[in-house]
């Protein structure tokens, strides 16, 4: 960050530690009233839970009054890899497949679709960029409710429907949730249809920065369609595409409502994402040291995916 | 430049195309929501040739509590808007204008809380609103809400406060005011689309939100519009009829504000939806 500083110093000599306390404490003084509540309720509703997040993830937690809540030190950690079940290495499993599936194919048609709206002679961009982007506004809850029921099991679910009753290709109704690849699939739609929109509304606004004259200058030297597209276009949304990419990422990461509302990590805890596995395991089977366990290590992998990216794209404006 | 007509016709099918497969699913419920109470899975048939009708809405607006869940929701929702507004405002306005001793820390810590996925603090939160005695009531969900969706707001509106030209202070300043004045005559209304975007994002945030109040609410009168859809989902799992015209009433809220104020909507990511990162 450089502010510039209003009220900088003179050069050369610094004034006195006591003058420099004293200004210190008068600016605090000024920016208290404005800043207080909010970095109150950041420190104590975000900053807080994270370290009492690791505190816990060490700790054999019950949330009954009184309770001991004796230090185990690994023994969270060390059971989450050592299940029978695997579940938490199904999680991570999960989780990467969720990023590698889903991003590619958001990002294609994110940005296909928005420079072909975009394109000068298409009408209604408005209204296209309002139907692009209603599953957007639409809750999760409710896009769930409408997956379940289109991909329904039995051969009146519409996928059913059609791919079976009338096109022929599946051979029997197919029991999307209760197998892991199909159930997979569903989640995966679920999410693109649900989340295109975000980025076609992004790409358009970025595709809306370029100037018209860079497109104009290359005409002029005869450039085609394509040829523009590639060496003005893409390089000119290079920075938008960071922050596309960053944020599908993080989105592909944090699968939760897409897992919990359409199967709620079945069948058998195949499907759990980190976060969904979590919010089950402390809420549903009380097992608070545990679940912490899992997000700790959620958190750090996260964070630092993150943190690679936004210092592999150059310090990206992130909002 | 004239584009052949074929690559019109072209670009015209693929994005039309990709309308319908956003528009077809709620074509598809609407007209899903006008089967009358059906115990079994409605033929596609019987939907497309269904009359539209309002009688289920009617039905479940009065069935299982669901006008109060509304209720519910709305109050939830607004109170939260309105203080995550202001501590949002507030916040970000200190840290856009005021210069301090460890400004610079403060904003690295916050930057680095946006890096961390919201929903893990869910645990330790659910402990911190235990301790207080505040499990089981609204204030529970409005501290977590507002608290938790600060850093958002913050960085959200930030950039535009900082794009306000220094000049425009002066003549408040001449006039005697101080930092408050600043605040409520240029800031807040130089930088009104932002900060609409802002609540339109916290409100869809908070009104769909479901696992933190899950949590916090264990009162079956206090419950909100999301936790109310699944139990409803749960115990007429097949009659999707009712299911989605609940779903469509719940739905008309933010459908409503998005569409009245889209035009004035300024960027923002998807997944920050006011409430928590």
């Amino acid at each position: 960050m450089s502010i510039p500083l209003a009220s900088q110093p003179q050069t050369g000599n610094k004034p006195p530690a006591a003058t420099r306390m004293k200004k210190g404490f008068k600016q605090w003084m000024a920016v208290l009233p404005f800043i207080f509540l909010g970095v109150l309720g950041t420190a104590v509703f975000v900053v807080y839970p994270m370290i009492r997040n690791i505190i816990i993830s060490f700790q054999d937690y019950s949330i009954m009054p009184n309770a001991e809540n004796p230090f185990v030190g690994f023994e969270n950690y060390i059971s989450a890899f050592t299940d029978p079940n695997n579940k938490v290495l199904m999680a991570i499993r999960n989780t990467i497949l969720n990023v590698i599936v889903t991003v590619p194919i958001n990002w294609l048609l994110a940005i296909v679709f928005a420079v072909l709206i975009n394109l000068h002679f298409v009408k209604y961009k408005l209204v296209f960029r309002t139907v692009y982007y209603l599953p957007i506004i639409t809750s999760w809850i409710v896009v769930a409710f409408l997956f379940r029921f289109l991909f329904a099991g039995g051969e009146y679910g519409l996928i059913n429907f059609i791919f079976y009753k009338v096109l022929g290709i599946f051979p029997e109704p197919v029991n999307f949730l209760s197998n892991y690849w199909t159930a997979m699939i569903v989640i995966w739609l679920f999410h693109i249809w649900k989340t295109v929109g975000w980025g076609v509304v992004i790409y358009l606004a970025g595709l809306q920065g370029i100037s018209k004259e860079y497109y104009e200058a290359a005409q002029i030297d005869g450039a085609s369609g394509i040829k523009q597209f590639w060496s003005i276009t893409v390089p000119m949304l290079a920075p938008v595409t960071a922050f596309v990419i960053i944020n599908l990422v993080n989105g592909a990461f944090n699968f939760f409502p897409q897992v919990y509302f359409i199967t709620r990590g079945g069948p058998m805890d195949q499907t759990q994402t980190l976060p969904s596995l979590m919010y089950m395991q402390a809420f549903k089977n009380f097992n608070f040291g545990y679940a912490s366990a899992v997000a700790v290590m959620m958190g750090i992998t996260v964070f630092l995916v993150t943190y690679t990216q936004m210092k592999k794209f150059g310090n990206q404006k992130m909002l | 430049m004239k584009t052949k007509w074929y690559l019109q016709l072209l670009v015209y099918a693929v994005i039309i195309m990709g309308a319908l497969a956003f528009l077809f699913p709620f074509v598809y419920m609407i007209l899903t929501s006008f089967i009358k109470s059906a115990y079994s899975l409605p033929r596609p048939k019987e939907i497309f040739s269904v009359v539209p009708n309002l009688d289920n809405y009617f039905l479940v607006w009065n069935k299982n509590n669901f006008a109060r869940y509304f209720l519910n929701s709305s109050l939830v929702t607004v109170v939260s808007m309105v203080g995550s507004m202001l501590l949002g405002c507030l916040t970000a306005y200190g840290f856009a204008r005021f210069q301090f001793p460890g400004k610079e820390l403060l904003f690295r810590v916050f930057l680095l809380t946006t890096m961390i996925p919201g929903v893990i603090n869910i645990i330790p939160q659910f402990l911190i609103i235990k301790n207080l005695g505040l499990v089981n009531t609204y204030w529970g969900l409005w501290l977590i809400y507002i608290g938790g969706g600060v850093v958002g707001s913050t960085f959200f509106l930030r950039g535009f406060f900082q794009s306000i030209p220094k000049e425009y202070e002066e003549s408040v300043l001449i006039d005697g005011g101080g930092n408050w004045r600043i605040f409520w005559n240029i800031y807040l209304p130089q930088s009104l689309p932002a900060i609409g975007t802002l609540a339109v994002l916290s409100f869809q945030g908070t009104w769909e939100e479901y696992f933190t109040a899950l949590v916090i609410i264990k009162d079956e009168a206090m419950r909100t519009l999301p936790i109310a859809l699944l139990m409803f989902n749960d115990k007429y799992a097949t009659n999707y009829g009712w299911v989605f015209a609940a779903s469509i009433i719940a739905l008309i809220p933010t459908v409503f504000l998005y569409v009245v104020f889209q035009k004035k909507f300024v960027q923002g990511g998807f997944n920050e939806g006011g409430v928590k990162g």
